[in-house]
């Protein structure tokens, strides 16, 4: 059977583009050729920076005959329906149609045939269809003409036929380029013109002609030639493929020399050197085997055998690295003249994002957050402090703003050149680590603190002016951030209330950053007068509570002179002139107030104290400050569902790291379904009532308690009930503990048992329409069945509570274990639905106690199977 | 004509683009103008590369052809280092050619260009690297590579797709040669300060040096330190409102014909340099960046529009 052999020749395509369009070359055409009916045996193509080829060998020389009945009215039928027929059919009469008969009677069928085309001409249509609609990432026009190509398009080989004859060529025009037979060699070393028969012959002449089609054969030609040259002189490649595969895409016909640079440049570290000679100058390092250290050679990769065997270009480019060299050098040299900290100051005028203020800011809140995170992780909070400070200090480098790929890893070597302790160095570089599934992560306490301080910041941040990864958008590469976080809690053993930490971040976020911005969360306190664009300044201190305030529109913006003393000693006394203005003074108090209660239980206590105001009213401040309240939508659910929502996506990255270590996904829904719809961070927070003064003297004395909430979960007060379920470490070790239970005869059973009472009270309480929960009337209890059960749900209870809080879950297992023969013996024995409507509710409820003290350990109705 | 492709006509010593900045030059045009380019002098406005002049800018625009080569002197206020960096200017010279329709071999006349200053293709790696070109103050982009000779970029190479806010139609090509950092690699200095100016080698010698530094030096302070800001902040919207001014007046009555573009566009580019100067004292933030960018690239698109109104343009 017949090849295609199509080459597309054109000026030089970009080797990023090269191997994506072989291949949308390749499915575009064999596609056509299935649909089209020609089922072929193989195809392959091949991208050079100068032409896509494809080769489709065994393409049937003609498309099949295709057949096609058209089932026509009765015979006999009225006469415009078989003219209708007719036409419909392409017939001129009726005696061009077969009569057929079914169980109904004979009607006329319509057979026509559309005879197959020859494949030729087929091919001839199909491919400037394909040249026409191809998916260039980028393309364009040139000349005078309208065609579209990633870059001006020459000339098209297209042969087509047997092997054992001379093929065709294929008859088609492409914007006056017509399909020939004739290609070119390389550029420089045979730019002549080679005619070509079909794909093994046209290799052969290439190849002739200094090109080699094959891609992957380039590739693996320099990479045999480089490994060469490099052992010959005692020395051992850095390999990178992506290098390779893009030097690939630059040559026709690869040349591998070697050159060197002076050996001073190797004060500067490897990877500056690498980076340089590899960004721009798309050159191969080369180290010493013995010591792993970079040696002072590269190997480039030419596309020519030069006349002088390439002693030029090597000259040349050793004149460029030389040049690049000397210029990381400076930048490195440059670098290490300013300490880290002293370059902290540029970044206040760095914006971070527009709505959450600047690096300055953002690094202040790592700072306090890696501080309190380093207990929780067994760091030296001093430590975890100096090193979030200056983890991010090297992006205001000279090296790093030339290769942004170094940064964290020039971090490191400024920081050990300055001194620091290796802990505080490392974190710089392992901070942004891990970076997605299959990076390392950091075990050292300073690197873990700061790590997860700079990813948690970065997600709350953005849950709060809501850019969440919506579908395949994630431009703050949150997923990765969720996902880093959660390896590095469990991968670290390390227990953790993210719910509390994300409070902190939000205390931390209205203390150094959010600007005015009247949309929900940002407007919980403005931090900057945007009217006189006055910077807040980085401290909690007196100008920043100020502003707090002044964002709550209590403080005149210019003058600061109305308002805050309404908050101590409000006067509300009414006012004959301006009753409107009374009423809005203690609407406004009474919203003021409702913030404050909020903000106090952050840090704003504080703020009474520093706050100094002169006293006289002035109406038309407190009128506008009124404004700015009824337009700004507040509210402490909006902090809640924040929270939650952050933390159902960490639960979304946790269950997709568990399922693929192999847990059941329906256990880890189990485990999570346990949330209690307990405050973020303080259960108190927006419960207490006292308006007014007690606040103010609530306030006060609040000068002892801490903003931060406490990170580290103690048990949870008795009578509380399930935590929230936000440690993942926690979660993990029930899921382990749940499945492992879930395996035993124990398990299975009490599993069944559960599941059968909660279908009993999902049709009982739907029936009645009302809820069985609350603990049941001990007096009503009469079986010995469920008094046994009553009992031992209570013990159950007790246990299970007991070895959760102290994080035994095997044991906590266990004692819902115990509950397995009392449940069996309780439906064996037992009717529910007694007739007395007394004792039924109260065995509903009993049954309801099942479930909730199987609560403490996960929620059994999520439970597959 | 062979033998000018070839590079092999005969010429003095010091006239040698191997070894004088100004031999290389005018072997350039030399070569341009045997092909049949029309050579024109540095547009006499300070711009900050040779697409700006309108004989680039413009004159792409509209269907008619046009083939023309020039030196720009071109002014990037940023980059000035006080003459301390050995390759960072903030004045110099690129070669800028033009050709519309782009000619169907204008790879093959770049690399007679090369071998007209001496670079042998034979001898020396030359690449075409891809590069997307991009003017967001002209409204205009194109596709095209960086030209590399054993690993330096020399010249860029790009195809207009676009050229004030106006789509390129038929597309010109545009090749920009930057003269100094060409000269350094041919004459094998490391500092270009240490270019040979004139190609003596004897006590007539004049260096790239001699020439410039000084005048490096002056407007590095002059670019970063000194240059009047309020007097800038004044001339950008002079510049913008005598623009427009000129634009409305260009116009005949029934917007079908347009008599000002030229004039017009002087004001464009005097408004783009004066922002470029304003950007190197700091004295625009971030966000104003973007801004003032629109804002000349609104001036830009609106010449563009006039050209196309014009004889040159291609109007009847």
């Amino acid at each position: 059977m017949p090849d295609l052999l199509l080459e597309l020749f054109s000026e030089e395509i970009p080797a990023r583009m090269q191997a994506r369009a072989a291949d949308d070359l390749k499915k575009m055409i064999t596609d056509r050729l299935v649909a089209a009916g020609l089922v072929y045996e193989g195809a392959r193509a091949f991208a050079t920076p100068r032409r896509l080829t494809l080769t489709v060998h065994g393409v049937p020389a003609r498309q099949p005959d295709l057949k096609e009945e058209r089932k026509g009215p009765k015979v006999g039928a009225p006469e415009q329906a078989i003219a209708g027929f007719l036409r419909a059919a392409g017939l001129t009469s009726i005696d061009q149609a077969k009569v057929q008969a079914d169980k109904k009677g004979d009607f006329y069928i319509a057979v026509t045939e559309k005879a197959g085309r020859a494949a030729i001409d087929v091919i001839a249509d199909m491919v400037p269809e394909v040249v026409r609609g191809f998916p260039w990432p980028k393309s364009m026009r040139w000349g005078a003409g309208r065609l579209a190509w990633v870059r001006p398009l020459h000339s098209i080989v297209a042969t087509f036929g047997p092997e054992t004859e001379e093929p065709e060529i294929v008859k088609f025009g492409i914007d006056g380029i017509a399909a020939g037979n004739v290609t070119r060699g390389h550029r420089f070393m045979a730019p002549g013109e080679i005619t070509v028969k079909r794909f093994d012959d046209y290799v052969a002449a290439l190849e002739r002609a200094k090109v080699v089609l094959d891609p992957a054969r380039r590739m693996d030609m320099i990479r045999a030639d480089a490994k060469n040259l490099a052992f010959a002189q005692g020395y051992e490649l850095v390999e990178d493929e992506a290098l390779l595969a893009e030097v690939a895409g630059l040559v026709e016909w690869p040349v591998t020399l070697m050159g060197e640079f002076d050996k001073a440049f190797l004060d500067i570290p490897g990877e500056v050197i690498r980076a340089t000679i590899r960004a721009n100058q798309k050159c191969f390092v080369l180290r010493d085997p013995q010591t792993a250290k970079l040696v002072n050679k590269f190997i480039l990769v030419a596309n020519i055998e030069a006349s002088d065997g390439g002693k030029a270009i090597v000259a040349g480019n050793e004149r460029v690295i030389r040049a690049r060299l000397s210029d990381a050098k400076f930048f490195y040299d440059t670098d290490l003249k300013t300490r880290l900290e002293d370059r902290l100051p540029k970044f206040s005028g760095i914006v971070f994002h527009e709505k959450l203020g600047t690096q300055a800011e953002r690094i202040a809140r790592i700072t306090a957050l890696a501080k309190e995170l380093a207990p929780l992780v067994k760091a030296d909070p001093a430590k975890a402090e100096r090193a979030a400070q200056l983890c991010k200090a090297d992006l205001l480098t000279e090296v790093v703003g030339e290769f942004p790929e170094l940064q964290g890893l020039m971090g490191k070597y400024y920081a050990e050149a300055q001194g620091e302790d290796a802990a505080v160095a490392h974190a710089s570089e392992d901070h942004y680590k891990p970076k997605g599934p299959d990076d390392l992560v950091p075990g050292d306490p300073v690197s873990i603190a700061v790590a997860l301080a700079d990813k948690i910041d970065t997600l709350v941040g953005f849950w709060a002016i809501d850019e969440k990864p919506t579908g395949s958008k994630d431009p703050y590469a949150l997923r990765r951030a969720a996902l880093g976080v959660v390896r590095l809690i469990v991968e670290n053993k390390i227990s953790i209330h993210l719910k509390a930490v994300f409070g902190l971040v939000q205390t931390l976020l209205i203390q150094f950053s959010f600007r005015p911005d009247h949309r929900r969360y940002e407007a919980l306190a403005e931090m900057w007068d945007p009217q006189s664009q006055t910077e807040p300044t980085q401290s909690w201190n007196d100008p920043q509570r100020y502003w707090l305030l002044n964002g709550d529109g209590f403080l005149d913006r210019h003058a600061g002179d109305i308002g805050i003393h309404q908050i101590g000693d409000p006067d509300l006394s009414f006012d004959d002139e301006y009753e409107e203005n009374y009423t809005q003074r203690v609407d406004a108090f009474a919203e003021l107030t409702r913030r404050l209660r909020y903000l106090d239980s952050i840090d704003v206590h504080f703020m009474f104290e520093s706050v100094i105001v002169d006293g006289t009213p002035k109406e038309p401040a407190v009128v506008s400050a009124f404004n700015v309240l009824k337009s700004e939508e507040f509210s402490r659910l909006a902090l809640e569902k924040l929270s939650s929502d952050l933390l159902a996506f960490f639960a979304d990255r946790l269950k997709v790291q568990l399922r693929e270590q192999g847990a059941r996904h329906d256990l880890v829904d189990a485990v999570f379904a346990l949330s209690s719809s307990t405050s973020p961070w303080r259960g108190e927070v927006g419960e207490r009532s006292s308006p007014g003064g007690g606040d103010r003297a609530e306030g006060a004395r609040g000068q002892t308690s801490h903003p931060t909430p406490p990170l580290r979960g103690d048990p949870p007060p008795p009578g509380e009930g399930g935590s929230v379920q936000d440690d993942l470490l926690m979660i993990v070790r029930r899921v382990e503990a749940l499945g492992q239970f879930l395996d035993t005869d124990d398990g299975k059973n009490l599993l069944a048992g559960v599941k059968r009472a909660s279908n009993i009270l999902r049709i009982e309480e739907k029936k009645d329409g009302k809820s069985f929960s609350g603990a049941p009337d001990a007096a009503l209890l009469t079986e010995p069945e469920e008094k046994a059960l009553a009992a031992a749900i209570d013990t159950a209870k007790s246990e299970a509570s007991a070895a959760v809080a102290k994080e035994d879950f095997a044991a906590a297992m266990s004692a819902m274990a115990k509950l397995r023969p009392t449940v069996d013996a309780f439906f064996d024995k037992v009717t529910v639905n007694a007739d007395d409507t007394a004792l039924r509710d109260n065995r509903l409820r009993l049954l309801s106690e099942i479930r909730e003290a199987t609560r403490a350990v996960a929620d059994f109705s999520k439970i597959e199977g | 004509m062979a033998d000018l492709l070839a590079g092999n006509e005969t010429r003095p010593a010091n006239l040698d683009p191997a070894r004088s900045f100004q031999g290389l030059i005018l072997a350039l045009q030399q070569y341009w103008a045997s092909w049949g380019c029309v050579i024109l002098q540095p547009y006499d406005m300070e711009v900050g590369a040779g697409t700006f002049h309108p004989a680039t800018t413009l004159r792409a625009l509209g269907p008619k052809p046009w083939n023309a080569a020039y030196v720009q002197p071109s002014r990037r206020p940023k980059d000035g280092r006080y003459g301390e960096n050995p390759n960072r200017l903030q004045h110099y010279y690129q070669f800028q050619v033009i050709l519309k329709p782009s000619p169907p071999d204008l790879q093959e006349l770049y690399l007679g260009s090369l071998r007209a200053i001496g670079v042998d293709p034979k001898l020396h790696d030359i690449r075409f690297v891809e590069d997307d070109w991009e003017s967001p103050t002209l409204g205009a982009w194109g596709l095209g590579w960086e030209c590399w000779c054993d690993g330096m970029e020399v010249s860029q190479f790009t195809y207009f797709q676009q050229v004030a806010g106006v789509e390129c139609a038929p597309v010109a090509g545009e090749l920009t040669y930057g003269l100094e950092r060409l000269a350094m690699y041919v004459q094998g200095v490391d500092r270009v300060y240490d270019l040979n100016f004139n190609g003596r080698t004897d006590d007539k010698k004049v260096t790239y040096g001699d020439v410039f530094l000084q005048a490096e030096r002056e407007y590095s302070k002059h670019n970063f330190e000194v240059a009047d800001t309020a007097m800038l902040f004044e001339q950008f919207k002079m510049a913008e409102s005598a623009c427009q001014k000129y634009l409305a007046a260009g116009y005949d009555a029934g917007e079908s014909a347009h008599d000002m573009a030229l004039p017009a566009y002087d004001q464009c580019i005097k408004a783009s340099h004066v922002f470029n100067l304003l950007d190197a004292r700091g004295v625009i933030s971030v966000t104003e960046r973007q801004g003032y960018i629109l804002r000349v690239r609104e001036l830009a698109k609106a010449c563009g529009a006039a050209w196309l109104k014009t004889e040159a343009g291609g109007a009847s």
